[in-house]
């Protein structure tokens, strides 16, 4: 057999090897990290801090996204609609467009970018200052008091940030289609009504969210803890956080639609 | 920032999030909080319910009276069989009323009118409808019109 050939089978072969292992070590680091929450008096403070880095400083980029998002989507819709004569059926499109698909998806995009290259840089760079070495001499785990509260943290924040996203989504949609093109208020809150159900559209866009919130603090504070631990490491760890989170988002939202809304 | 403003925006923030729920329960997906009140339950046959759905709308002169319950197949009479629960506050339908599904608008939702009888005695509980109107199916219309067969 050819060198080149048996060499690019080695490749394969290391590149396999390399990302099963990977995927095993963030098996077990998201294991430690979740098992491992410190004492309620003395995690939750953490958590809290954690909560307004990750949640609280991402609501602006989110309510504005979400505002405008809705607002684009009344006018196309309306564009679209008036053809039919439907205008008053915008209400139910934006309400459904936000809550199954948009309002989980954009926000996850938006978190994976705002909060979770956030979250890398800033735990590649302890890695690379030596903070996180230094605290395992102290004795404190670092699982436990750096990556877990952060772990938490995104968990709890993106539900949130993604209900809020919706919500901003169609009241930005109620201001331009019924402020400015004049669709009649009734029917844009009474068609929305009646066609959005509570447990088929609220529930399961929250359940995107859940599981979006999860995968993108994981890949974010998983990158940041195993990069390696120069400038261009975590620049790169940076990168690689966004693209993953970015792909991971897109491709279960594919999974989770078809298993929600699929079945015929 | 002390540790206790922390404490607070965080809460301001878990709370707006509590709201946004609240907002998307019962101003986005109608839910109320009260269980729908008193009802009371009727049924009605059709020989096509179109797209009609449980929870849409239930009228009478444009005003909501009820809601539909379920939609499902009877299997001897091939007919659908629509459970619809009517607000107790309305409890004197005439029992001779008819139940036409009509739709709003040319590509909204589908509902069930109910066009009101002369008869003294008023719908209760576990009644059906003698009277039915089946859904408009304009491919239907059409095709009947242009094989020039009448109408149904």
């Amino acid at each position: 057999m050819p060198d080149y050939l048996t060499n690019r089978i080695a490749r394969l072969g290391r590149g396999t090897m390399e990302a099963v292992a990977s995927l095993g070590r963030s098996a077990g680091f998201l294991w430690g990290s979740l098992v491992g929450v410190p004492r309620p008096s003395v995690g939750l403070p953490l958590m809290v801090r954690q909560i307004y880095n990750i949640g609280v400083l991402s609501l602006a980029i989110v309510v504005v996204s979400g505002l405008f998002i809705g607002m684009v989507l009344a006018l196309q819709g309306y564009y679209i609609l008036s053809d039919f004569g439907s205008e008053s059926a915008i209400g139910q499109m934006i309400a459904l467009t936000l809550l199954r698909e948009l309002g989980p998806v954009v926000t996850a995009l938006l978190f994976a970018g705002r909060a979770g290259s956030a979250l890398t840089a800033e735990i590649g760079l302890m890695k690379a200052t030596e903070q996180l070495s230094s605290m395992e001499m102290m004795g404190v785990d670092p699982l436990r008091r750096v990556i877990a509260p952060r772990l938490w943290a995104g968990f709890i924040s993106m539900p949130v940030l993604a209900l809020i996203f919706s919500v901003v989504g169609i009241w930005g949609g109620m201001l331009v289609g019924v402020q400015w093109l004049g669709v009649f208020e009734g029917s844009y809150w009474g068609n929305m009504q009646s066609s959005v159900t509570f447990f088929d559209d609220v529930v399961n866009g929250l359940i995107k969210s859940l599981v979006f919130g999860f995968v993108c603090t994981w890949i974010a504070v998983y990158q940041g803890y195993d990069c390696v631990p120069t400038s261009a490491g975590i620049s790169s760890a940076t990168t690689r956080t966004v693209v993953f989170s970015s792909l991971a988002v897109l491709g279960l939202d594919f999974v989770l639609t078809a298993v929600m809304f699929g079945s015929f | 920032m002390a540790q206790r403003t922390t404490d607070i925006i965080v809460g301001l923030f878990i709370l707006a999030g509590g709201a946004a729920l609240l907002v998307l329960a019962l101003q986005v997906s109608g839910l109320t909080l009260k269980p729908g009140g008193e009802t009371y339950s009727v049924q009605a046959y059709f020989n096509d319910a179109g797209g009609l759905s449980s929870r849409a709308r239930v009228s009478m002169a444009g005003v909501t009276v009820g809601r539909i319950r379920e939609v499902t197949l009877d299997q001897e009479t091939f007919q659908a069989r629509v459970v619809i629960d009517i607000e107790a506050d309305y409890d004197s339908i005439p029992a001779d009323s008819s139940a036409i599904i009509r739709t709003s608008g040319l590509l909204g939702e589908q509902y069930i009118d109910i066009s009101p009888g002369a008869d003294m005695e008023s719908l209760a509980d576990g009644d059906t409808f003698y009277e039915t109107q089946s859904a408009l199916n304009i491919e239907r219309m059409i095709s009947n019109f242009a094989t020039g067969q009448g109408g149904d």
